[in-house]
């Protein structure tokens, strides 16, 4: 249990997901089965101890210390977890136990102990812990780990013990259970790559590569078929048929996650597929209108999922592939025959809420240019609000997992573009912990008292080194106020700098000044040029606004 | 035993600080006075442009370094254990652990005595005197770390962090963010004791204050000052600055640093992350909670009056024991020089 808590501390500090992945393969290098097993299964989200509880932690606690000694600091420190570790009253060293409990031990223990020896067995593991080791077996049982690590850097750093494509993990993944014995096995090259036996799997997805519109000269239009790019959430739904003879059904994200739980709608509408495997497009469809990503959000990351929210959301897929069939692997064939065993599958089941994504029709790169340019002109009639560009497939293109270069390309809309000026600058973490390089910015709207500038958002990427170094520099030398790490620059009419900021959309937002919220950022070019006074308003954002 | 008459007459708080007026004194005065005693050499305690200073040899040195050699219209060294008589009352300095030629000072008056604890601790620190338990009445506290919660964990474990990390992250530079005066030592000090040979760096801002240290014959090994040339080619050493020199530019051109931060305050996670430190290391120069209760007790006196810190805690524990204890909130005494400004030639 020390040398995982001492890798959960380290790693809730470290910003640079480069350096948590050393991290993660020191850790897994240097620690036996089965306690890596069982970490990796605390990172993956796959540990649930049902009995632990908040509440218990508390009620251990308020046995062993004055209650107004325990309210000072709990409000001194603001964690639960953290508070009771660091109060609790450790045994002198002839009445603590020899050794530190293994993290296996406390996993295997704790799916044994019936919920009423549980108490005593905690205060067991935190007498014979130090003040880490009792933080990270508290925040290991009541499931908040929180130190930045995500399911997937946990598996892609795994495959990358072994030089294993991270996407042949997330395939195996959901046939496998902790403490991932034949997983580590595979991957250190001992044994072949474990056989799953889920009746429902993932299946690594395909990604496209942007495309720059200059290498429209090496490409054929007529090697290619088009679609649009749906903007909603890429999903893999998945039905099958287990051992038992029981129909499973399950909806994956394209990083594999698991998403049944917060679907069931769509998950019952799935249940009229035998074996099957279709990528496609998770996108809330009300009155036969796609709506934009902004109204899909709203149903995720629910804790519960209501009728009426399944009411007022109805969720459907979109679908432009069929991996599987009735156990048959289509995966080897090219696009345009997977596409066909699409098209008849749905013209045999007729399913609710799912349909076919349409194939754009074009000649020629112009005319697939002007699709791009006029959805709703191309065919995409009032569904073009969802809609961010256009996918390109060749048509022989077999399903290969990842992101190969040459089959398929992503050819987004254009961006918007705003010219913003900078208000605020923030430090940022990491390697630029010494950098201002969170930029707020605003446009000007008109008050009673004249201009004023409401800020719009927020960027921290889009430039160079180089460009970094500049802005850092300019907030230095025009800072008015300091709030901690943030700093108040010189922004007027007279004085100011004005970044050129792209965005993929503009939503309605309650919780900002504004009252719109861009999706996705980024500083495009300093106006280094431009002054202050000339940078857009507030009007020019809201035309973007749509209904 | 003195009644609560004849402490509080003894010892009053004024606005320049805690005042004898049988010994016309003050102890650690914020404003300038005629007559101060000075516990130890951090700027907040020891000020200058008094009239004259009573301190410790050292702790004379470190104001001298500081504040250049007329800091004070006279000053007066004081030897520990050694006692002066000051109108009324009979003074001593002892050793109180936190920096070199820091002290408590012992009043005697006839029916009391005293302790004003100044910052202090109990935990090893091979660069000054071991604190030692002066038998008092009243006993005056600071309770910088005053929540149980505070608990120093084995400094050998945190060194080894800072260690095990260099090893790990050899590409990386190793900034560790420490109190220039006395902290910023101790972890040089630590680090050899766990073995560390490599040359250790300083920022250019603590190497006067350092070799003073070397010079009183506190051996630190290798010490040097970071040169603005070297800066690149210090991946996997370890690099001792002011604590805000890491969010400086100064620490831009060391390779892809880990800041860490010598302080008792890393032991609360979110204070960890409000300031942007990947490798906290849990090392203070002052007493932690189970210390503050044992020295309490160990000191026997029937009363506590807590200077600094989170005074509520101690003085909820001390009224418990039965003891009388009364918070003095006294405002400006720092805590673990969060926001020491870099200054001296920055380099």
């Amino acid at each position: 249990m020390n040398r995982f808590a001492a890798l959960l501390d380290r790693l809730a500090y470290e910003p640079s997901r480069n350096n948590k992945r050393r991290l993660l393969v020191d850790y897994f290098r240097t620690t036996d089965d089965p306690d890596r097993g069982y970490a990796l299964a605390a990172m993956t989200g796959s540990l649930k101890f049902a009995h632990a509880k908040p509440a218990l932690i508390r009620s251990l606690i308020a046995e062993r210390i004055d209650p107004v000694l325990f309210a000072m600091s709990y409000d001194y420190v603001g964690d639960l977890s953290e508070t009771v570790a660091l109060l609790w009253p450790a045994p002198d060293l002839a009445h603590r136990p020899n050794t530190a409990p293994q993290l296996s031990t406390i996993v295997e223990t704790l799916h044994e102990t019936p919920k009423s020896g549980l108490l005593q067995q905690i205060a067991l593991w935190l007498d014979a812990l130090d003040e880490t080791g009792r933080w990270a077996l508290l925040k290991l049982i009541t499931g908040a780990l929180r130190i930045g690590v995500s399911a997937r850097l946990a598996k892609t750093t795994l495959a990358s013990l072994g030089n294993i494509d991270p996407q042949e993990v997330e395939e195996v993944w959901h046939g496998l259970r902790p403490p991932y014995l034949d997983l580590f096995a595979w991957v250190e090259g001992r044994e072949p790559r474990p056989i799953s036996d889920d009746p429902a799997p993932f299946r690594a997805p395909m990604l496209a590569h942007a495309l720059e519109t200059a290498q429209f000269e090496t490409l054929q239009a007529g090697d290619f078929t088009a679609e649009w790019k749906w903007d909603g959430i890429r999903v893999q739904a998945v039905s099958g048929t287990g051992r038992d003879g029981a129909h499973v059904t399950r909806l994956y994200s394209r990083t594999g996650e698991d998403m049944s739980h917060s679907f069931p709608d769509m998950i019952e509408a799935l249940q009229a597929f035998d074996d099957v495997t279709i990528d496609g497009e998770l996108l809330v469809v009300r009155d036969g209108r796609v709506q934009p990503f902004s109204v899909l959000q709203q149903r995720l990351n629910r804790k519960t999922v209501s009728a009426k929210l399944i009411q007022d959301f109805p969720l459907h897929i979109r679908a432009y592939d069929l991996l599987a069939d009735q156990g048959e692997d289509l995966r080897p064939l090219p696009f345009v025959e997977r596409r066909a065993r699409l098209e008849a599958l749905f013209a045999r089941i007729k399913p609710r809420q799912f349909d076919l994504s349409p194939i754009i029709s074009f000649g020629t790169w112009d005319e697939l240019t002007q699709a791009r340019a006029d959805p709703a002109l191309a065919g995409a009639g009032p569904d073009a609000d969802a809609i961010e560009g256009v996918m390109l497939k060749r048509k022989d293109s077999i399903y290969v997992p990842g992101r190969p270069t040459g089959p398929w390309w992503k050819w987004k809309r254009d961006p918007f573009n705003v010219d913003a000026v900078l208000m605020y600058a923030q430090r940022g973490h990491g390697r630029r912990s010494s950098f201002y390089s969170d930029f707020t910015f605003g446009v000007w709207r008109a008050t009673a008292q004249g201009d004023e500038l409401v800020p719009v958002g927020k960027a921290y990427f889009g430039f160079t080194d180089e460009e970094l170094a500049q802005l850092d520099r300019w907030v230095r030398n025009h800072t008015l106020n300091r709030f901690g790490p943030v700093r108040e620059v010189t922004a007027n009419a007279g004085e100011g700098l004005v970044l050129e900021i792209a965005f993929e959309g503009l939503n309605r937002s309650a919780r900002h000044k504004s009252g719109v919220a861009m999706r996705f950022p980024r500083i495009a070019r300093i106006r280094w040029d431009k002054p202050a006074r000339d940078a857009d308003r507030i009007e020019n954002l809201e035309a973007l606004l749509r209904g | 035993m003195c009644g609560v008459m004849a402490a509080s007459d003894l010892l009053t708080l004024t606005p320049a600080g805690l005042y004898c007026p049988s010994g016309d004194f003050h102890i650690d005065p914020l404003r300038p006075v005629p007559r101060a005693l000075i516990t130890h050499g951090h700027s907040d305690h020891a000020r200058a442009g008094h009239g004259q200073v009573l301190a410790t040899a050292q702790t004379l040195g470190i104001m001298a370094l500081r504040y250049g050699p007329d800091f004070a219209g006279a000053m007066q060294a004081i030897a520990y254990g050694e006692r002066v008589k000051m109108g009324d009352v009979g003074v001593s300095f002892h050793p109180a652990g936190h920096v070199l030629g820091s002290a408590q000072i012992l009043i005697e008056a006839q029916r009391c005595r005293l302790v004003i604890s100044g910052d202090y601790k109990r935990a090893a620190d091979p660069t000054c005197a071991a604190f030692e338990v002066v038998p008092c009445d009243v006993f005056i506290t600071e309770a910088t770390f005053g929540l149980p919660v505070f608990r120093h964990p084995p400094l050998a474990q945190e060194v080894e962090k800072l260690i095990r990390s260099c090893q790990l992250f050899p590409d990386r530079a190793h900034l560790v963010g420490a109190y220039s005066l006395g902290k910023a030592q101790r972890v040089m000090a630590l680090l050899r004791q766990c073995g560390w040979d490599r040359p250790i760096y300083i920022h250019g801002a603590m190497e006067k204050i350092t070799r003073f240290y070397q010079e009183q014959g506190i051996d630190l090994g290798d010490v040097r000052k970071v040169a603005a040339a070297d800066r690149p080619n210090l991946a996997g050493e370890i690099i001792i600055c002011p604590p805000s020199a890491t969010q400086d530019i100064w620490a831009r051109k060391f390779p892809d640093p880990v800041v860490a931060f010598a302080s008792g305050w890393m032991r609360i996670r979110a204070r960890a992350r409000q300031g942007g430190v990947q490798l906290p290391l849990v090392i203070s120069d002052h007493a932690d909670w189970d210390d503050l209760c044992t020295t309490v007790e160990e000191s026997g006196c029937t009363e506590v009056w807590v200077t600094h810190g989170a005074e509520d805690a101690l003085v909820h524990w001390a009224t418990q024991k039965g003891l009388r204890a009364r918070p003095l909130h006294m405002m400006g005494y720092g805590d673990e020089g969060e926001d020491e400004p870099v200054s001296e030639g920055a380099a």
